[in-house]
């Protein structure tokens, strides 16, 4: 929607293939095309989860229920949580910036599996279309996104086993996508290519991809035996037929914590790329981000729990993934603290795509602060459940993952449409939204410590102020999407144009013209060794006056 | 001498002092200044309902040191974001790059092991919190482990005491509740006088004993003065041990989704003095009085 289709397309470009904008809406096989079919795809879905986010705000304002009905008030709670996790940040940070991204960055023309590619991204509409026509139809599920049992069992089966079936095709989508990933990095690089020379976001989705492909299996696997005890009446997990409800979370959260990761690790490899270009400097730490990474995946792995401190889970459980949980915060805080040696002695321009990344930086550290004191099982005791979690994996998601995702298309909008967007919306996009976001999610802290548990269409009036603070919050939230929609749209047509190469970046993927040609490159794709050789000595090659194809094809 | 520190006016004070003042003593007089700031912050700014049972006070304590702890690391970081964009920002005119600095390995090898002591200083100590809450006695292991064959294991949640081994409070025997949970209401039953009541009374300094079972979903039992929470879970007894310290009526919330009226499914506990409870107990005996 969005884009502009190149004016003129590489004679050897395959004619089996659809051309101009009709592609987007084709079973293309073409990763640029499938990453940006996956971004604008995504973004709608991120539009109807948001206008959910606004009536559940709204109904918060006051402590009665009075904007809609209690069972109408689960269904949409629970497709807020669905549609943002499934349908916007997975698919975004994983599928759009992954597929757009990672065959350049391996020096390849596509992805390993174009079709499976293709087939990944079409399970997506469908998937997200079933479950919004659900809440229409029959009424959507009421259970959130955890879709407990027995409350999943009791309450209305049509929508829960719509919702069941939708997360089941999301979930394939996203192993699809994770085998992809994975053949991509590992077998598609080109030759001379090392591992270790792989830009950040390779490593990002290489170990993110790991734990798609490890984690969710489990999940469906989980929900197919739900909806069997629905359905069918089975008893896995209906305790009046001697199944256990404790298992179902156990099984649940072995994904969905991975989920966690696989909802910011991409964010954290994209924030990798984008530092190093703005401030003009190298990377801080290469190495030891790649064993970070590694790290997270690891220990990602074996935290689930700590999602079930006050169910049923005995002591000795409570104490490892207290431990496990809380060290997950060493290989994090080694990112973190890379990027801030990223930024110092850089060049730093301040322009969106870095007001984005510093945002994230920013809010992603309260997120961790509240996910290690989280880790803690007396302290979880008090606040698990509560609006304390709410604002704490908000921090994490919307204020890591989402800002990340704006982040992105500040920095590679030029390359995908070859227009630049302009800086000063994008700079009142920024500021909207990290004070809507702030003033949104700090205050909750407040209302899980004092009381207010989540989920729930009544409060205590004692809140109703703090409340109502949080939706104003949401509302300048809900605002800050028009200028951001107001500049892709009108950038697209009437943006300064780009160059090959604005950002004077190393990357491959601005090594070649913008929008890049089907198949990526004209010619041989380049050898990039050192795709963050920023602040090289000035006897070498003048950065200022090069760009970058410049540099890989020796000045020629 | 007194020397005022300003992010910004490094070169002021080179002017003015003729030498320039070290950034290591810079450093750490700011990294004092944070410490400090944060351990202030973190013991004076109360976000916490008034505490009610005896593990209050000792939940209290770790949410200082924990708030105290994140202060200090979020205001140092954020310090260093916003003073890194405002001094390393491109200048009109500036073109050239950044440091071509690719890292370094002692201080690489700093923030691992800092954030790693942190870490495990935190966990060792909200182990130790653990403790004294009363969170790692076995969950009635000792009586109840032929038992785990008739399905009848009791789970259960922080100060959880089958057996009395953590009669923390001198000698009373604590009060024996049962509590169902059911959408969307909480039932007492106190065994003792046959009494069922929708409203829970305890007596003040003495310790109770929940046992808690739950009818049709998941229900979670939550008294945010008390720091307590644990699920209430279908086809798995749970228990919940607390030693209520200040008089008063406080709020009983649900804390886990259950159905449409989630929202309102609360109820109240009222902590009496000792003779006012036994009065309760008294006027209540044998005559099932279930209030809304």
């Amino acid at each position: 929607m969005t884009i502009t289709a190149p004016q003129k397309t590489a004679p050897t470009s395959p004619s089996l293939q659809p051309e101009g904008w009709l592609r987007y809406l084709s079973f293309s096989v073409d990763h640029k095309v499938i990453g940006i079919q996956y971004l604008v795809c995504g973004f709608a879905f991120y539009l109807i989860g948001g206008a959910m986010a606004g009536a559940i705000r709204t109904e918060l304002l006051s402590p009665v229920s009075d904007f809609m009905a209690r069972d109408v008030y689960n269904q949409i709670l629970t497709l807020h949580g669905t549609v943002m996790i499934f349908l916007w940040i997975v698919p975004v940070v994983n599928g759009a910036f992954g597929n757009y991204l990672i065959p350049f960055y391996v020096g390849a023309r596509d992805m390993a599996y174009p079709r499976l590619n293709a087939v990944a991204f079409w399970l997506i509409p469908p998937a997200g279309l079933m479950l919004i026509s659900s809440y229409f139809i029959t009424g959507a599920a009421q259970s959130g996104w955890t879709a407990y049992p027995p409350l999943s069992i009791t309450t209305p089966a049509t929508g829960q086993i719509i919702w069941i079936l939708s997360v089941l095709l999301l979930g394939g989508s996203s192993i699809f996508g994770g085998i992809n990933f994975i053949a991509t990095i590992l077998k598609l690089r080109r030759p001379g290519l090392k591992l270790m020379q792989l830009p950040m976001y390779c490593w990002a989705m290489l170990g993110t991809s790991i734990l798609v492909v490890l984690s969710t299996p489990v999940l469906a696997g989980t929900l197919i035996m739900l909806s069997f005890d629905i359905v069918a009446h089975t008893g896995f997990f209906n305790p009046g037929m001697g199944g256990n409800v404790v298992v179902y979370q156990h099984l649940f959260w072995f994904y969905s914590h991975p989920a966690v990761y696989i909802m910011v690790l991409p964010a954290f490899g994209l924030v990798s790329e984008i530092l190093p270009v703005h401030c003009r400097k190298p990377l801080f730490g290469y190495t030891t981000m790649v064993y970070s990474i590694m790290a997270i995946v690891g220990l990602g792995l074996v935290v689930w729990a700590h999602h079930m401190f006050t169910s049923g889970t005995p002591p000795w459980m409570r104490l490892f993934f207290t431990i496990a949980t809380a060290f997950i915060a060493v290989p994090t805080g080694i990112k973190f603290f890379n990027w801030l040696a990223t930024l110092w002695g850089g060049r730093i321009s301040l322009n969106s795509a870095v007001l984005f990344s510093c945002g994230f930086i920013v809010n992603f550290v309260l997120g961790g602060i509240t996910g290690v004191a989280l880790a803690q099982v007396p302290f979880d005791v008090h606040v698990h459940d509560t609006y304390f979690v709410v604002a704490h994996f908000h921090y994490i998601v919307y204020g890591g993952s989402v800002f990340v995702i704006f982040a992105s298309i500040y920095h590679w909008y030029p390359k995908i449409t070859g227009r630049m967007l302009d800086e000063h919306l994008g700079r009142l996009h920024f500021l909207l939204t990290f004070v809507g976001f702030n003033l949104c999610f700090a205050p909750q802290h407040w209302l899980g410590l004092n009381g207010m548990p989540r989920r729930g269409a009544e409060y205590d009036p004692q809140f109703q102020l703090v409340n109502q603070i949080s939706s104003a919050g949401a509302l300048l939230m809900a605002i800050s999407t028009l200028p951001f929609l107001w500049n892709v749209i009108a950038s697209a047509f009437y943006g300064a144009i780009a160059g090959d190469n604005p950002w004077r970046a190393l990357t491959p993927e601005w090594l070649t013209s913008s929008p890049p040609p089907v198949e990526n490159w004209k010619g041989e794709p380049p050898l990039v060794t050192h795709p963050y050789g920023y602040g090289t000595p000035a006897n070498e090659i003048d950065l200022n006056s090069a760009s970058g194809s410049d540099l890989w094809r020796g000045g020629q | 001498m007194v020397i005022v520190i300003n992010l910004h006016s490094l070169k002021r004070h080179k002017l003015r002092f003729g030498v320039p003042i070290p950034s290591a003593i810079l450093t750490l007089v700011l990294g004092m200044l944070l410490v400090l700031g944060g351990l202030w912050i973190g013991q004076n700014i109360n976000l916490l309902p008034v505490d009610a049972s005896a593990n209050a006070p000792i939940y209290d304590e770790l949410f200082r040191v924990l708030f105290s702890i994140g202060t200090i690391l979020f205001v140092g970081i954020v310090g260093l974001i916003v003073f890194s964009l405002v001094r390393f920002r491109r200048r009109p005119g500036q073109l050239g790059d950044g440091l071509a600095l690719e890292g370094n390995l002692p201080l690489e090898v700093f923030w691992t092991a800092v954030p790693a002591i942190v870490v495990l200083f935190v966990g060792l100590y909200s182990y130790d919190i653990y403790e004294r809450m009363g969170g790692m006695v076995p969950l009635g292991h000792g009586d109840h482990g032929s038992e785990t064959m008739v399905d009848q294991r009791i789970w259960g949640g922080i100060g959880s005491t089958q057996d009395s081994q953590t009669a923390t409070t001198v000698g009373i025997a604590p009060l024996p509740i049962e509590v169902t949970a059911m959408q969307f209401a909480f039932l007492f039953h106190y065994p003792d006088g046959d009494i069922i009541s929708g409203e829970m009374h305890v007596p003040v300094d003495r310790p109770v004993s929940l046992k808690m079972e739950a009818k049709d979903v998941i229900h979670a039992f939550w008294i945010p003065e008390f720091r307590l929470k644990q699920d209430v879970i279908p086809g798995q007894p749970t228990v919940l041990d607390f030693t209520p310290t200040r008089t008063g009526n406080y709020s009983i919330v649900c804390a886990e989704l259950c159905g449409p009226y989630h929202g309102g499914m609360r109820s109240s506990v009222v902590v009496d003095s000792a003779d006012d409870f036994d009065s309760w107990l008294q006027s209540n005996r044998k005559i099932p009085a279930a209030e809304a």
